[in-house]
């Protein structure tokens, strides 16, 4: 945990309040960028919320992330219209720029998080993608080294 | 001649470069001196041109431009200036003729009514379009059993998808005797493939809020949550916005017009889990807790958010209540059918000329949508289907295309209404391959509560995944069936119950495509990369060899600079050789 002191500061926030856990693991995520297993047990200590519970919220939302990410997240749509406009051959082109193999989703220098996403709703731009909160719409496959060189 | 230049920077917008264009504009402003006021509007519908500017005179011509670049703007603005507008890209106009001039025409808009016209950001804005003034008129002249009456008249159905009757959902919450009661505005928008909440959201937030209060105000609530989806982050902040300034105005909070109504709206970020859209998985997310379903009844209406009797509706249901109180229920029952009345927006997609966010009457035949309101196909390729309501729906064929669009016509199909997602598909799209891709969807949505569910979907994953390697059965076919029923039949909640949906509608109407995929071992769209055939064409191969040093199985052999050769026996099909091959040398079929 690098950000102990903002930890306590927003746990003393939501002390006491009801269905705070989530926006709790969400301001604590943006913090830490993941959720380390020490990060969930000091929650648990600090409010009192069992660990199996904080572990089973956190497991069950896809925007927990139970291992460090990247500095940059690329966010992949597959909606359906990105799946009709072939979001595979766009995903393929970011793997293979990144020289991510099929069980990696994080660059080794720790520079890119690759992630599929149900749907960014930017429909009408399909294929999209999303690095941090900049979209990039109506994508080919040879549009992508240019847009990942932008980011370092 | 002074000028009003409105950008469309809603999400769309700024993902074709709309926030390039908009300094441009503000920079030539400067440069120019140009008496002109720029303004920031969300989405005005037409997405497929982003980014577009609408250019407005003080007489009142205006034309709308699509595909704005940022060095063509000075162009643009100089012509209209002078009186002769540029007549490149003109979307709409009434001087000059717009692209969309007639499709709009087709369309009724009353969710809609705000979106691309008013700042979003702006409550004086709403304020200039009767903003609040459906609120003001609730509280000073009618009783909560008016209100209610108005909304079943109106005849109004839950917009989220299973068409509900509104004005009955609400007398149940009304009906239930307690000091404290809830109002949830479902925002968590999820299917793949539609995005009409979000442009709602992001183009007209107060009117969201308007329409929560009202109905807080008819079943005696005084407080309110929007659970909004976290991959809307622009939708958050314009709701943030909207809920501090009507705070400031005395539109929210407590006493309300001197009337002693209090109310107050949270916002709650989705952590990301599509069960969330159904209502009793939300109020368990909202609690903090693992987004499970739980048996109905007790209904929400009697025991929803911590206990306490809450009436949960969709962002476009609330959207359209202020109209409905404004200008009457009657009013509102002259449009779509008698069945399902008033309009509804589509967020159109996938292979089609003109896709975006349009609004029609109800009633309307979906080739009328596709055709007159949507433009018709995006390319040369014919259409195949039409995918409605996301993964809870199902693909309509080319056959079916006089269907009108309502609750019970389209239900009859075997398809849903749904939120409003409709993803238009070519021949270029293999329906087996949609079906697994939903299935896909669904299984790793599935929350895991229910057996069906959870295995149900996976065994008929692996199924679909089998077919389309080309290693189905024709048993499969039956199992799917059969699966199908059982997991309709075994799930609590609304995510296992449609989840066959998709597989259902195209065993139905795109039988043959299993067919094919099983005894011929062909994917007629060309999609299976399984069952594609690759062969090096001859003459197009330098022999640069990359191919046969990147192909996993050493199934390619040849010698530098000579033409190359694929061991058909050896290869996996992969279509590594396809992608990395710069000469088109490759053949796939």
């Amino acid at each position: 945990m690098k950000n102990k002191e903002k930890i306590d500061l927003t746990i003393n926030n939501y002390l006491g309040k009801k269905g705070a856990l989530i926006p709790l693991l969400q301001e604590i995520q943006t913090l830490e960028k993941y959720l380390s297993k020490d990060t969930m047990r000091y929650v648990s200590e600090k409010t009192g919320i069992a660990i199996a519970r904080i572990y089973g919220v956190a497991t069950f939302y896809t925007m927990f992330r139970l291992k460090p990410q990247g500095k940059h997240v690329i966010r992949v749509c597959k909606g359906t219209a990105c799946h009709v406009s072939d979001a595979n051959s766009i995903l393929k082109a970011i793997n293979s720029k990144l020289n991510l193999e099929d069980d990696q989703d994080t660059t080794k220098d720790g520079l890119f998080t690759v992630m599929e996403v149900a749907c960014l709703g930017c429909c009408s731009l399909a294929p999209v993608i999303m690095i941090n909160d900049n979209t990039y719409g109506k994508l080919t496959p040879e549009l992508i080294s240019n847009i990942l060189d932008k980011y370092n | 001649m002074a000028l009003t230049i409105k950008v469309g920077l809603a999400s769309c917008g700024l993902a074709a470069g709309a926030a390039d264009v908009y300094s441009a504009i503000e920079d030539l402003i400067k440069k120019n001196n140009i008496n002109a006021e720029l303004k920031k509007t969300a989405c005005i519908g037409m997405c497929f041109a982003e980014p577009l500017i609408e250019i407005t005179s003080d007489s009142g011509d205006f034309v709308t431009y699509g595909n704005v670049e940022p060095n063509k703007v000075e162009d643009i603005i100089n012509a209209f200036q002078k009186g002769k507008p540029v007549s490149d890209n003109v979307i709409l106009s009434n001087v000059l003729e717009g692209s969309e001039n007639k499709n709009l025409k087709k369309q009724e808009r009353i969710v809609l009514r705000n979106c691309g016209i008013i700042d979003p950001e702006s409550i004086e804005d709403y304020l200039q379009r009767d903003g609040y003034k459906a609120l003001e008129k609730t509280i000073k002249t009618l009783s909560q059993e008016e209100i209610i009456k108005e909304i079943t008249d109106s005849g109004l159905r839950g917009r989220g998808g299973a068409g509900f009757p509104t004005g009955l959902k609400w007398k149940f919450a009304f009906n239930s005797k307690s000091e404290k009661k809830f109002v949830i505005c479902n925002a968590d928008e999820g299917d793949p493939g539609a995005f009409m909440d979000r442009s709602v959201l992001e183009g007209d937030p107060h009117s969201i809020i308007e329409g929560m209060m009202i109905c807080a105000y008819a079943i005696g609530a005084d407080e309110g949550y929007i659970y909004c989806r976290a991959e809307y982050p622009m939708a958050i902040k314009h709701l943030k916005k909207a809920i501090s300034d009507a705070e400031e105005k005395g539109y929210l909070g407590k006493n309300i017009f001197n009337s002693g109504f209090d109310f107050n709206i949270h916002i709650k970020e989705g952590a990301g889990a599509f069960v969330c859209g159904e209502e009793t998985a939300l109020m368990a997310s909202i609690e903090g807790e693992r987004g499970m379903p739980r048996i109905r009844p007790p209904f929400p209406a009697q025991s929803g958010l911590w206990g306490k009797p809450t009436n949960i509706n969709n962002v476009e249901t609330f959207a359209n209540i202020p109209w409905i109180i404004l200008h009457g229920a009657k009013k509102y029952a002259s449009h779509g059918t008698p069945k399902s009345p008033g309009t509804k927006v589509f967020a159109l997609a996938g292979k089609i000329k003109n896709s975006g966010l349009i609004e029609v009457p109800m009633g309307m035949s979906l080739k009328e949508v596709i055709y007159g309101v949507g433009g018709g196909m995006k390319t040369e390729k014919p259409f195949k289907g039409v995918q409605l309501g996301g993964p809870s729906g199902g693909c309509i064929p080319a056959e079916l295309l006089d269907t009108i669009v309502d609750y019970d016509s389209i239900n009859k199909t075997g398809a849903i209404m749904g939120s409003g997602g409709m993803v238009v598909m070519d021949s270029g799209t293999c329906m087996v391959d949609v079906a697994k891709f939903f299935l896909n969807f669904t299984q790793n949505e599935s929350c895991g509560k229910c057996t069906f569910c959870r295995v149900g979907t996976k065994r008929m994953l692996e199924i679909l995944v089998r077919i389309t390697e080309g290693k189905g059965k024709m048993e499969d076919l039956e199992a799917l069936e059969e699966l199908s029923e059982n997991i309709i039949k075994g799930s609590l909640c609304g995510l296992g119950q449609t989840a066959p949906n998709p597989v259902l509608t195209t065993l139905k109407y795109f039988k043959e495509e299993y067919i094919a995929h099983i005894r011929d071992k062909k994917c007629p769209a060309g999609v299976c990369t399984y069952l594609m055939k690759y062969e090096v064409i001859e003459e197009n191969c330098i022999g640069c060899t990359i191919c046969a040093r990147k192909c996993p199985v050493n199934a390619i052999s040849g010698e530098v600079k000579k033409s190359h050769i694929i061991d058909q026996d050896k290869c996996i099909k992969c279509g590594i050789c396809f992608d990395v091959c710069k000469f088109n040398a490759i053949k796939k079929s």
